[in-house]
């Protein structure tokens, strides 16, 4: 095995308004030839810079110091990315090392069709004649598995999936034949099962075309499915390296523990829904429920003169009073469609949605109103939530203004104090301003505004899904303590299943607008009936490498019975 | 571990809030000396227009003194710095008192079409249907004047063309918010559009907040974040306007208020027999003053916006390791990482840089 890449003692740091701020400090890195060196960390630790600089992307306020020496293929040259010109790291981009961004639709060029692209990216490097570059490309597409390719290559990029455009942006980098590629978060927007197969294609780069992979992941079941090394980043430094098997088995550092202590798996939730079940009053089935749908239809507008989208169809569920409704679906499938039309942000169009005894379906705003302060969202986004005009105080108070609870925020300040104490921040924070707040305080302080009324009914939309692990695990953790405390209904969406079932009494899994499948979480989860639900359950990567594998083995048997 | 102990965030510095001001501290190179440049300029402008009775040698119409008439067209000497008109104005102090006249018609257009563009944009983009259609079709066809074109067509119907100082001010400023209503319009309703559908927005519906609640206390102070930008950059316009007014024969009556365009006007015939004084000082006050407020607005947006915004370069990876990350399971009482690890008060989101992951 040769060295692709060698980082040496590398700092960099950022020209602020606050002054230097330093991002990375003294990390050392290798990685081999065909193998997968997974660098993980929270966010702020550093880990896509360091990614960045061996592709020498850093912003122009960025200075470095160390060393990345950078191999190509065959390992006939070596050079230092840090010192090269901007020329020179334009003939390294693409030939010795390429990057797949995060985000696929945007690393694609909408105007120009995919084959365009990546003989773009082939006549930049090398003199090959145009025939000659789209026979290559269509043999590229084909091999990241795009079927039809001779076809498809002529499709513009909106013309696939989410998971088609990541194999594509694959595809780009792979066509040069580069030493390394650059993973950064590839599948942070993917679904789950889109993940997986995703997983698979990185899996084969590795193995086919013997490449180096760098993977850049917060996800440690993805690090578990396709890592052979581990780098454990935090605060610009890397804690702890090793291999992958030995640093899930026995991790040596105590962030690494406590990083993967805070992971969630699936199963952990049961015990506590059914102690949960356990103390519920004899009469809890006949008790009107808090939410209730039966064949809810809801379809967006068409432009004018086509049919509408159906972005929910033909739902049952109904939600009792204190229980947790754990909703499961992939992009798409109208979970959040269905938390807007609890909360009356999205007209429902067809069947019954009674939300506290209301009909939704035809409601005008000013009879709904009222129920407004008997229900509370917590929404997904922390870093848009929040007026980033008012402080913490003003926005925890609005709606003990709105409600004529006080009249002003000055008013409410106690109960707001109150409030603050109850998710467990120090009353100072109120005077602060949300973006002085971290993500996990910010869900936190939003957790209070839902809470400020004291509903009986609580829609959480993906509350944890921007946070980084270990802060999801609190905030999980508080949401659970405050849901016994206050004893309120919820509706707790999420396409992360290991974090409904730690806090769903039942769970509903929606795909592609209809409910394929519900129960209590041992139900669901234990021994899914739905082969849709089996494939979720089986894409779900567990930050275990062993069992992982299996796992793997699994997945491959359902998707070939489909 | 008590609250007491908390420590607040320190309130950011007076001097670091006032809007210009905290840009002045935050720039460098350059962009410094423009804006420098800029405010000097604009300063400049504003001290003349305040104490131009004061500093002016002469009233705007004044003909004569107590050694008898001016006389016209005199070419510069120690009584008539800058000479005299074909009129026999002191150039000096009619350039002097038309800041005066510059500045009213500045304050009054842009302060006319500031309140009726915003409030229309915040209505029209909240409220979106017919009433956003009709607006936005009404907006585009004024557009679609030669902005020039309309000033005259309003000035005309205003005034008749000719006033005295107010009549002759209101008309060239109303003419000139006709013509701004619609780019404030624009901004605004822009930006309601987005912020309407930005969370801290729906998560106000949610609570049951009325209509005019979030329109007024969470849209609308969030949505005027670039109009420091469009109202520099169109008080040079507004001056721009005026003085073509002025120099078309639509301005004020020299005896009612100096006012450069006119004397541009009137000069017309003098730099061809060779009097430059007539035509040099009014023309080269319009430029200064112009391109003052211009430098002031670009220095304003280069620096409004992160990635345009020069910094000092570091020396070789320095500086310390930002707290950023959490401290996993840590404590749930105060901070990431506890109190320890929350950065003093500034985030790294208010300075947009790009080490997040």
């Amino acid at each position: 095995m040769s060295t692709v890449v060698s980082i040496e003692g590398l700092g960099v740091s950022f020209a602020t308004d606050a002054g230097a701020v330093k991002a990375v400090d003294g990390v050392s890195l290798k990685v081999e030839r065909g193998e997968v060196l997974a660098i993980v960390g929270e966010s702020g630790s550093g880990k896509t810079v360091t990614a960045k600089t061996i592709l020498g992307l850093l912003p122009e306020t960025a200075t470095t110091s160390g060393a990345v020496l950078l191999s190509n293929k065959a390992g006939t040259s070596e050079s230092d990315v840090v010192a090269l010109s901007k020329k020179q790291l334009r003939e390294v981009r693409g030939t010795d090392v390429a990057m797949v961004f995060q985000e696929p639709s945007t690393a694609l060029n909408p105007v120009y069709t995919v084959g365009w692209q990546i003989i773009e990216g082939l006549r930049a490097h090398t003199s090959i004649s145009q025939k000659d570059a789209r026979a290559k490309a269509i043999e590229i597409l084909g091999r990241v598995g795009i079927p039809d390719p001779e076809h498809r290559i002529d499709h513009y990029p909106h013309q696939f999936s989410g998971g088609q455009k990541q194999r594509i942006v694959i595809a780009m980098a792979l066509v040069l034949d580069p030493g390394l590629i650059v993973a950064d978060e590839p599948t942070t927007a993917l679904d789950v099962t889109v993940q997986a197969e995703i997983l698979d294609l990185l899996r084969r780069c590795r193995d086919e075309f013997g490449m180096g992979i760098v993977l850049i992941t917060h996800n440690m079941g993805v690090v578990a499915d396709l890592a052979d090394r581990v780098a454990v980043m935090y605060q610009g430094k890397v804690v702890e390296e090793a291999d992958a098997k030995t640093l899930f088995a026995s991790p040596k550092a105590e962030y690494t523990k406590a990083l993967l202590a805070a992971v969630p798996y699936v199963g952990t939730g049961t015990a506590s829904a059914i102690e949960r079940a356990a103390q519920r009053p004899a009469d809890w089935v006949e008790q009107a429920p808090v939410v209730e749908a039966s064949g809810l239809e809801i379809v967006y507008p068409g432009r004018f003169g086509r049919p509408g989208f159906q972005a929910v169809g033909g739902v049952d569920f109904v939600i009792r009073p204190g229980e947790v409704l754990g909703l499961v679906g992939e992009s798409g499938s109208g979970k959040t469609t269905i938390g807007r039309a609890i909360a009356g942000l999205t007209k429902v169009t067809g069947g019954s949605l009674r939300v506290l005894g209301h009909e939704m379906n035809g409601v005008r705003e000013r009879e709904f109103r009222p129920l407004r302060s008997r229900i509370g969202f917590v929404f997904q986004d922390p870093a848009s939530s929040f007026n980033p005009l008012l402080t913490i105080a003003e926005c925890v108070a609005e709606p003990l203004v709105i409600h004529g609870r006080a009249s002003n925020p000055a008013k409410a300040r106690a109960r707001v104090d109150e409030l603050l104490e109850a998710v467990q921040l120090p009353k100072a924070y109120g005077d602060r301003y949300p973006h002085e707040l971290s993500g996990g305080q910010r869900q936190r302080a939003s957790l209070a505004r839902a809470l400020a009324l004291e509903p009986e009914l609580l829609i959480a939309d993906e509350p944890t899904s921007a946070l980084d692990v270990s802060v999801q695990a609190r905030v999980l953790e508080l949401f659970a303590e405050l849901q016994r405390e206050f004893g309120f209904a919820s509706l707790f969406i999420s396409h992360d299943l290991a974090v409904v079932d730690i806090l769903a009494d039942r769970i509903a899994v929606l795909y592609r607008g209809a409910l394929v499948e519900e129960g209590t979480g041992a139900e669901v989860l234990g021994a899914p009936s739905d082969p849709y639900t089996q494939r979720l359950l089986a894409s779900l990567p567990v930050p275990d490498p062993v069992a992982q594998a299996e796992r793997r083995e699994e997945l491959r048997r359902l998707r070939e019975a489909v | 571990m008590s609250t007491d102990t908390v420590i607040r965030a320190p309130k950011r510095r007076l001097r670091d809030r006032i809007p210009v001001v905290h840009q002045l501290r935050q720039s460098v190179g350059l962009q410094r000396g423009m804006l420098i440049a800029g405010l000097v300029l604009t300063g400049i402008f504003v001290f003349v227009a305040i104490f131009a009775p004061l500093i002016a040698p002469y009233g705007f119409a004044q003909l004569r003194d107590a050694a008898g008439p001016f006389g016209s067209q005199q070419p510069p000497s120690a009584e008539h710095l800058f000479g005299t008109t074909v009129g026999g104005y002191d150039v000096l102090s009619r350039v002097l008192w038309g800041a005066q006249t510059a500045i009213l018609v500045i304050i009054i257009a842009v302060t006319l079409s500031l309140f009726a563009g915003v409030l229309l944009g915040l209505v029209s983009g909240y409220f979106g249907g017919w009433l956003d259609r009709v607006l936005v079709v009404l907006c585009d066809a004024i557009y679609a004047f030669p902005s020039l074109l309309l000033a005259i067509v309003m000035a005309i119907v205003i005034s008749g063309g000719q006033s005295n100082l107010w009549g002759g001010v209101f008309a060239a400023a109303i003419s000139i918010t006709v013509v701004f209503i619609p780019q404030y319009f624009r901004v605004i309703r822009a930006e309601t559009v987005r912020i309407k559908a930005e969370a801290y927005v729906e998560s106000a519906k949610v609570l049951g907040a009325s209509n005019s609640r979030v329109m007024f206390r969470h849209v609308l102070r969030n949505s005027t974040r670039t109009l420091p930008l469009i109202f520099t950059l169109n008080s040079s316009e507004a001056i721009l306007t005026l003085a073509g007014l002025g120099f078309l024969g639509f301005g004020i009556e020299p005896t009612a208020a100096a006012e450069w365009g006119y004397d541009l006007n009137k000069a017309l015939s003098d730099v061809s027999s060779g009097i430059w004084w007539t035509a040099l000082y009014p023309g080269l006050a319009i430029v200064l003053v112009v391109l003052g407020i211009t430098l002031v607005g670009e220095s304003l947006n280069d620096l409004a916006d992160p990635r345009l915004r020069g910094r000092r370069r570091v020396a070789q990876a320095s500086g310390e390791v930002a707290e950023t990350s959490v401290v996993p399971g840590g404590t749930l009482v105060a901070g990431p990482g506890g109190l320890a690890g929350l950065e003093d008060g500034e985030s790294f989101d208010e300075h947009g840089i790009g080490v997040r992951s």
